[in-house]
């Protein structure tokens, strides 16, 4: 347990909140806490901070705690909270968001979950749709896990579901291109929001 | 005129074997027809989302884009939950603003209207002809089978994107099942979610959340759990013997619990045979709940059967009485009547 | 030429803080007319007032332009004022720079400047009034109470007492309302039939008060002091003069309906009393579910009644009647949550109940004698959950607003589920706990101290496994996810307005909510009047509350409606609507847009060109004018004048904002 001093967060911390707040399309101001977030998500007991506290330190502006939570690398995105929210809070694209940012910032609080969209996005790039077997594989050596699932590999390779050949699209070279435009778009953004950050 | 843009989906050949091959079996018999959207590509799934919101839009962009060129006309149709999901968030996106669409028409550099709609397999096999149709194909109905439909959260939320079902309580999927002869139970977890690629990123966290699929079905009395999505069933299909593992290891009972595919289900009313489907290849054993349920509803036919005889026996037999009685009686009046006439008759004289 | 005087207003710095007054008053100077400028810290002020009535003595002012604070505030204070002058008071115009300038603006220059322009506009339309005299309209004493649970009895009995007649339409068959369905009041635990049933017959049996029950208002018009109210009682099929209330009736009866007085946790007949000690005592048959009125065969109770009351015939009965003064007290609903929460369950689960179902279960003349037993099994629940906030406090689902008395009455159900089933346990889930009010926080204290489990947050999911109902919630306390296996879990859901009030109000012109309430005049100062005169609100008909809220409401309302009716006669509202005859070309469109039916078109003799002509021409009728002129932008021909705000007086007031 910690004190946090509030006069301590600087505008800079508060304008981060903000602008994942932004991002997400969510007035913070609208929570009231009620909870029923954390109450209905499927992940939270494995969370480190409730989904209503992320919410909360957000509010608050402790850009550090949240950006360091596990809880947004946990959250499977299925948006039972947002749907279920009194006060119309979308807190799933609030977790996208911090995670996003949590991601940018370069903190990996979850390693693993991190790794394997890297490898999901690479295989994707790579060959236009997913190959199963060799995400599995690349994700499995990336994040050091060398047999997991490896049971079940074998028996997805018994009943024919997996086998060692590569699957491309015709049109993998465009995927390709896409995945590099859709990134860049992306890092433009977002350096354009910093620039305005660091201007005000 | 049932004929759809398809969208396979990149576990199709894979891990979704199963549920490909049910529904062209579906489809054929029913006349619905499926094209391949030409060159299609992966949706990007949550991945995406979770690396750019750019390339979540632009993903699927691209597919939708192609099907609305080379396929006019046609709403595309996603089996898999993740897919539906990600194309429809990217097609709401597109049609939000004018905006938003010249942004996706940049990302993908392609011509692009997103006039083209989504919709999931579940609800192309729900639309009112669909229905018609595959009502009229059922030779074998699936009595006695208690199935809990589970539909998982990407095809019900979030609810702007989605606007299919009730995203608490679905019911597509159970009319399906009742309109084959099966039997929906009423449970609690349709639409929890099953942790999708989170059971490979954080397996500990998100085992669990299978755990308690599995326990509500079996609390409410289902048979067996229905999908609409090959990696919610990948995720219960696959993990259900180690997640038993574990229980046994903990002192409690193992579930056992097959899931199927709803199309091989509909299927396997049609007369359609295990193999035929894919249900053989199964993680969990899927075949003998069916042959014991198909045994159970032979045996509930036949009594059935007696108890309609039996009653017809019953209807037959008062039938009979009444008539007896009627007879008696008016052999009564009869009589009394004659009598009547004699005295009247006496009277006179 | 007008001589006209100019009153500006500091109200303290509510205008100074953001109007730079004096330079206002430095510009009024210079405008045509003006010849007397004052500016003042607090012109409403007694001293305010003795000013004002000085300067407009001693300068020999004809007509007043005021810069105050909002006409709707204070415009009968300045009205007042100049009664006591030799001015006309309808020799006024109020340029509202409170409400409209200096609370909307920051800026102080361009607020100045605004205030300026408001003041110019003022001055050129004061230029152009005529005074205005009000003539007397009589007053019926007698009042109208819509609605019989307890805040319109006790309006009722109120301006009984005070020696009017007092008539209350009640919709159902029974007075009472909600309050006699509810088993105790909080705080102090009185039985709430044991105070609510005494109000119900002293209410039948008073000389002043005439109770019209399964009736409601058909129609009405008229004004204040003279509203012509048609009511239709509808058919009860017995015959009231005859029928003593045996009640054999009602055990004989072959037709069993869900009982809604019970909240459909058990069966009555179709012949029934609401329940035993219904006001009146007498029963009414529902003809929906009457076989002898569906199918034409049954006929028990009129085989079986003594007297003979049973009339099978019996039609509904519409009467007219005119009332002084009319009270809407017509109550709430319970919200129905089933659509609005299917993650509660959507109503599948028998034992999710709302607070007033368990009203009914813990009440000894309850569905179970009060014994609390859940609905799907009949056993005794050991686990309940309450959770408060349904409906309410939910802009998502429900409602935004607080319902005011949930806090309390769910306080209550764990402290009587505690007392009744002492090893049971039960959890509340609240997400505040607002208990304003006197002895209200000691009465949760002790409920705590029952030991009902209170916990901050709202349950996301209620799901069955085995026969428990699993809720999920969280203990936002701890940051912890918690579940609760409960037998029953009790909803505390919002508070709506009652069925068909939309077009109840409708029809008297009182003005609703976005949430549907009852909009009275003014939130502090005229609670509970609505804008429209004579009519008057009491109890939750205007919003949530408790029943010390109602009760007090109801008194302030019969005491408005007893000043009122012991006048003989009104002034009335000399601004309203006025024909120009020759304009008129009879179209009706006036008497269309017309919201009071104040407008009809009359077939009128005049003289034209030397000939006599008859045609059709609108004819307004001054007691129900309530000059909104809506009608004035409507007439093509420019026929219909407002009086105080003339066409030519609104276009100066345009001239002064564009040229000067």
């Amino acid at each position: 347990m910690r004190a946090i001093d509030l006069s301590a967060i600087t505008d800079e911390d508060l304008q981060a909140c903000a602008a994942i707040a932004a991002e997400a399309g969510v007035d913070l101001k609208d929570c009231y806490q009620c909870g029923k977030c954390t109450a209905g998500c499927p992940l939270a007991e494995s969370m480190d901070l409730m989904p209503r506290e992320i919410i909360r330190f957000l509010q608050l502006g402790d850009l550090e705690t949240v950006l360091t939570a596990k809880t947004p690398w946990i959250c499977a995105q299925c948006d039972v909270c947002s749907t279920r929210c009194p006060q119309n809070v979308d807190i799933c694209s609030t977790m996208r968001a911090v995670r996003l940012a949590s991601k940018h910032a370069g903190k990996q609080p979850v390693r693993e979950a991190d790794i394997f969209d890297d490898a999901f996005i690479a295989n994707v790039k790579s060959h236009g749709v997913s190959n199963e077997q060799y995400l599995a594989a690349a994700y499995n050596l990336k994040s050091g896990h060398l047999m997991q699932d490896a049971g079940n590999a074998i028996r997805m390779l018994k009943r024919k579901m997996v086998g060692v050949a590569v699957h491309n699209s015709q049109g993998r070279a465009e995927v390709a291109a896409l995945v590099d435009r859709a990134l860049a778009a992306d890092a433009k953004r977002r350096a354009d929001a910093s620039g305005k950050g660091g201007e005000a | 005129m049932m004929k759809y843009a398809n969208f396979p989906g990149c576990s199709a050949n894979t891990t979704g074997k199963s549920f490909t091959i049910s529904t062209n079996y579906v489809a054929k018999k029913i006349g619905c027809e499926f094209v391949d959207i030409p060159d299609w590509n992966c949706c990007g799934t949550s991945a995406a989302a979770l690396t750019s919101p750019e390339l979540a839009v632009a993903l699927p962009a691209r597919s939708l884009a192609i099907a609305e060129q080379k396929l006019p006309g046609l709403d595309v149709v996603a089996a898999c939950a993740g897919c539906y999901k990600s194309l429809r968030t990217s097609l709401v996106y597109a049609r939000k603003s004018a905006e938003n669409l010249e942004q996706v028409r940049e990302l993908i550099d392609m011509p692009y209207e997103a006039t083209t709609d989504v919709i999931s397999l579940l609800e192309a096999f729900s639309a009112p002809e669909a229905r018609e149709a595959i009502a009229a194909k059922v030779v074998k109905k699936l009595r006695c089978l208690k199935v809990a439909c589970y539909y998982g959260c990407a095809m019900v939320r979030p609810v702007e994107v989605c606007d299919f079902d009730d995203p608490e309580d679905p019911q597509s999927m159970d009319e399906l099942m009742a309109l084959i002869g099966a039997e929906p139970v009423d449970w609690a977890f349709k639409t929890e979610c099953c942790g999708a690629a989170q059971q490979m990123a954080v397996p500990k966290e998100a085992r669990p959340m299978i755990e308690r699929i599995f326990q509500n079905a079996w609390a409410n009395g289902a048979d067996c759990i229905v999908t609409s999505c090959p990696l919610c069933m990948l995720n219960l299909d696959m993990r259900e013997a180690e997640i038993n593992k574990a229980r046994i290891a903990a002192g409690k009972e193992p579930f056992d619990i097959p899931c199927y595919y709803f199309t091989e289900l509909i299927g396997l009313a049609f007369g359609g045979q295990a193999s035929e489907l894919g249900i053989d290849i199964h993680f969990h054993p899927a075949e003998q709940l069916l042959q014991k349920r198909a045994q159970d509803a032979i045996e509930l036919e036949k009594a059935e059967a007696a108890a309609r005889a039996e009653e017809e026996r019953r209807q037959a037999e008062l039938a009979e009485r009444i008539a007896r009685k009627k007879a008696e009686k008016a052999a009564k009046e009869a009589a009394a009547a004659k009598e009547g006439a004699d005295v009247g008759k006496e009277d006179a004289r | 030429m007008s001589r006209i005087g100019v009153f500006l207003c500091y109200c303290g710095s509510n205008i100074a803080g953001t109007v730079d007054v004096e330079a206002v008053a430095e510009m009024a100077r210079t405008l045509p007319g003006v010849v007397y400028v004052e500016t003042n810290k607090y012109t409403c002020s007694d001293p305010g007032q003795e000013g004002v009535k000085n300067a407009i003595i001693e300068k020999g002012i004809d007509r007043v332009v005021v810069g105050p604070c909002s006409p709707r505030m204070h415009e009968p204070t300045w009205r007042k004022l100049l009664a006591d002058t030799p001015v006309n008071p309808y020799m006024l115009e109020v340029a509202n720079l409170r409400e409209q300038c200096s609370w909307v603006h920051k800026d102080k220059a361009i607020a100045t400047e605004k205030a300026k322009d408001l003041v110019k506009m003022a001055v050129a339309k004061v230029a152009r009034l005529s005074p205005l005299h009000s003539t007397e309209i009589p007053v019926h004493k007698k009042a109208l109470v819509i609605g019989g649970g307890i805040a319109g009895m006790q309006t009722a009995l109120d301006i009984a007492d005070a020696g009017f007649k007092v008539t209350i339409v009640e919709r159902e068959t029974s007075l009472g309302g909600k309050m006699v369905m509810l088993d105790k009041t909080f705080p102090t635990m009185d039985c709430s039939a044991c105070i609510c049933t005494p109000k119900m017959s002293e209410v039948g049996n008073h000389p002043n008060i005439t109770v019209k029950s399964y009736s409601e208002v058909e129609s009405v018009s008229g004004y204040i002091g003279n509203f012509e109210v048609t009511i239709r009682e509808k058919a009860k099929y017995i015959d009231y003069t005859k029928c003593t209330g045996c009640g054999a009736c009602e055990t004989k009866c072959p037709s069993k309906v869900i009982n809604e007085f019970e909240q459909g946790m058990s069966k009555r007949t179709a012949i029934y009393k609401m329940f035993p000690q219904a006001v009146p005592s007498k029963p009414v048959i529902d003809a929906e579910h009457c076989r002898m009125l569906q199918e034409g065969k049954c006929g028990v109770c009129a085989k079986v009644c003594p007297t003979g009351a049973i009339n099978y015939q019996d039609e509904d009965k519409l009467t007219t009647e005119t009332y002084g003064a009319i009270v809407f007290a017509t109550g709430y609903k319970l919200i129905d949550w089933k659509p609005l929460y299917p993650e509660y369950g959507g109503g599948k689960y028998p034992d999710v109940i709302t607070g007033l179902q368990f009203e009914r279960l813990v009440n000894a003349s309850g569905p179970t004698e009060g014994h609390i037993l859940r609905p799907s099994d009949n056993k005794e629940p050991k686990s309940v959950v309450i959770i408060k906030c349904v409906g309410s406090r939910d802009p998502n689902k429900g409602k935004a607003y607080c319902s005011r008395a949930c806090c309390m009455y769910s306080a209550k159900h764990a402290h009587q589920y505690l007392d009744k089933v002492p090893d049971g346990r039960c959890y509340v889930f609240y997400m505040d706990v607002r208990t304003p009010g006197k002895g209200y926080d000691e009465f949760y204290m002790n409920t705590v101290h029952d030991g009902a489990q209170y916990l901050r947050g709202r349950v996301s999911k209620i799901y069955k496994e085995g026969d428990k109902l699993i809720c999920k919630g969280e203990d936002t306390l701890t940051s912890q996810q918690v579940t609760v296996a409960a037998d029953m879990v009790v909803l505390e859901t919002a508070m709506v307005p009652a069925d068909g009030i939309d077009e109840l109000a409708a029809k008297f012109t009182v003005g609703r909510d976005a949430d549907g309430w009852l909009v009275e005049a003014h939130a502090k100062l005229r609670p509970v009047e609505t804008n429209t005169a004579g009519i008057y609100l009491a109890g939750t008909a205007q919003g949530p509350k408790d029943i010390p809220d109602s009760v007090c409401q109801a008194g302030a309302a019969a005491s408005k409606v007893i000043g009122l009716l012991n006048k003989d006669k009104l002034e009335s509202n000399p601004q309203i609507s006025r024909v120009n005859e020759a304009l008129c070309q009879g179209d009706g469109a006036c008497a269309n847009i017309c919201p009071y039916g104040a407008i009809s078109i009359v077939e009128k003799q005049f003289r034209e060109n030397s000939r006599k002509v008859t045609r059709p021409v609108a004819q307004v009728n001054p007691g129900l004018c309530q000059g909104c002129g809506a009608c004035t932008v409507t007439c093509r021909a420019g026929a219909m004048d407002l009086m105080g705000y003339t066409n030519e007086s609104i276009m100066r007031e345009v001239d002064a904002l564009c040229q000067w």
